[in-house]
């Protein structure tokens, strides 16, 4: 019988950089070709449900979401209306289908936190107070999952809230930056973010110039951080001017089809 | 005091309108003296009042209008009223019902069972109660004959016209008794289902060229182009 020992810390840290190298080659190119500060290819399309208030759908790589609104309605169960403001009911779901490995169609722990988490993300946009005792429904489903989910779930939810004609403040816009392959690098794929050292999604209100998610994930210095957020907030603006190209596209088919 | 867009221009949420001594009129904000769109639309200045009319938006009721609902439940005091906003309406019994109503011998589905479409007016709607309606005036009540068109709220002025004069051209020449629902929904009733016909596409072509001008004149056009074309066959 074999037994493999376990290797002192030192020698697996080592591994696990060397591992990590491979992400960025020499010329600064990543595993999907990319350049370092190189979004994935992003497709938007709006109100692509009938039968939902409003909807989004969204490519970034080989992401794929579909986000639909209900609402403002009256909030059900009624104990969890606000007497003063409208309720964002958010549900993150990933479906089985959507990873190598089928996943349980049961909301996962990490499903709970991020509906929590974009819910956040997304209620400083919405003029909640107008609407008091409603609730507004936002189902995020994804689809076909690599890296980034949440980020690319907040653009597709907010472009589906703005569908739904519910008054927002501004759109909401996400995306992520991260350490990989000893680079800071934008918009990290699965295996970046898995094998990479850290990943920072961001989520901006571009107009406002205000942020309504900051998360980190892994080990960065602080310039590296910094570094991390003006690279996803450059990620942002790109991704917010195609939101408004996918909005008012929209628009502008519907007149062309008189 | 800049104005950021012309008039007539579509914006997103967010998108800054206005800088200085203007005020915000619907589907708009304004913060720091500066107004900004809260909703897809198109900008329309109105003096000093800057607005957004939005593509897609939902019914808030106000007291005073007349809208058109659906009976979605019977309670022993009345009914509760779906008129696609973001509360349910209630009409009471005893809006309904002559002299004393007692709620153990009113029959109150027979007034008005579920699945009834009625027409009625908003009496008030305040945000901390939902918004109460009435049936006793002339002209509302239930819908017995005609058909339903659906459109986006904030269209509706547009199908109204100046002074009616839009909704005054389709029931001149088509023929059909239109009532407008301020919550989108719109009755047509005409002496054949080929007037109502044509009025609905009117509807349908207002809906879809609300931002145009020279509106009227292109749907007149239109609804006789169609009249001909069926007299003809």
């Amino acid at each position: 019988m074999k037994v493999t020992k376990k290797k002192p810390k030192k020698e697996r840290e080592k591994m696990a950089n060397k591992k990590s190298e491979k992400l960025i080659d020499k010329k600064g190119i990543r595993l999907d070709g990319r350049k370092v500060d190189e979004l994935r290819p992003v497709k938007m399309d709006v109100g692509v449900l009938s039968n939902a208030d409003g909807s989004a759908y969204l490519e970034q790589g080989r992401n794929k979401i579909l986000v639909g609104v209900y609402g403002p309605k009256e909030a059900h169960p009624r104990h969890i209306a606000k007497q003063d403001r409208a309720v964002i009911q958010c549900r993150y779901h990933m479906a089985p289908f959507s990873v190598d490995e089928r996943k349980s169609p049961a909301p996962s722990r990490r499903d709970v936190e991020l509906s929590k988490v974009i819910r956040e993300a997304l209620e400083p946009a919405v003029f909640l107070e107008y609407y008091p005792r409603t609730s507004i429904q936002v189902y995020i489903e994804i689809l076909q999952a690599d890296g980034g989910t949440r980020c690319a779930g907040i653009t597709a939810a907010a472009l589906a809230l703005a569908d739904a004609g519910i008054p927002m403040r501004d759109l909401v816009v996400a995306c992520a930056a991260g350490k990989a392959g000893g680079k800071i690098a934008l918009d990290l794929m699965d295996t970046e973010d898995k094998v990479g050292e850290a990943d920072v999604p961001v989520a901006l209100m571009p107009n406002l110039n205000a942020i309504t998610l900051l998360q980190m994930d892994g080990n960065l210095s602080v310039d590296e951080f910094n570094a991390a957020v003006d690279m996803a907030l450059g990620g942002c603006k790109k991704l917010y001017e195609l939101q408004k190209e996918a909005l008012k596209s929209k628009y502008v088919s519907a007149e062309e089809a008189k | 005091m800049p104005l950021f867009y012309e008039k007539k221009q579509l914006v997103a949420p967010g998108d800054l309108l206005a800088e200085g001594d203007y005020v915000s009129g619907d589907s708009t904000y304004k913060e720091n003296e500066k107004i900004y769109a809260s909703r897809l639309g198109l900008v329309d200045y109105d003096g000093k009042r800057v607005h957004v009319v939005a593509l897609k938006a939902f019914y808030i009721p106000v007291p005073g209008d007349t809208v058109i609902g659906k009976v979605v439940e019977t309670t022993p005091s009345g009914w509760v009223i779906d008129i696609k906003a973001p509360h349910p309406a209630r009409l009471r019994a005893s809006d309904v019902v002559e002299r004393s109503f007692k709620p153990e011998t009113t029959d109150l589905p027979s007034i008005f069972d579920v699945g009834d479409l009625i027409i009625a007016n908003v009496i008030a709607y305040d945000r901390t109660r939902d918004p109460q309606l009435t049936v006793r005036e002339p002209g509302l009540g239930k819908i017995v004959r005609g058909q339903l068109v659906e459109v986006t709220p904030t269209k509706i002025p547009r199908i109204i016209g100046r002074q009616g004069s839009m909704v005054g051209m389709i029931k001149r020449e088509t023929g059909c008794q239109l009532t407008i629902g301020q919550n989108g929904l719109i009755l047509i009733s005409g002496r054949s289902p080929e007037a109502e016909r044509l009025a609905v596409m009117a509807l349908r072509k207002i809906e879809k060229e609300s931002h145009t001008s020279g509106l009227t004149d292109r749907v007149t056009e239109m609804i006789r182009k169609e009249r001909k074309a069926v007299e003809s066959n």
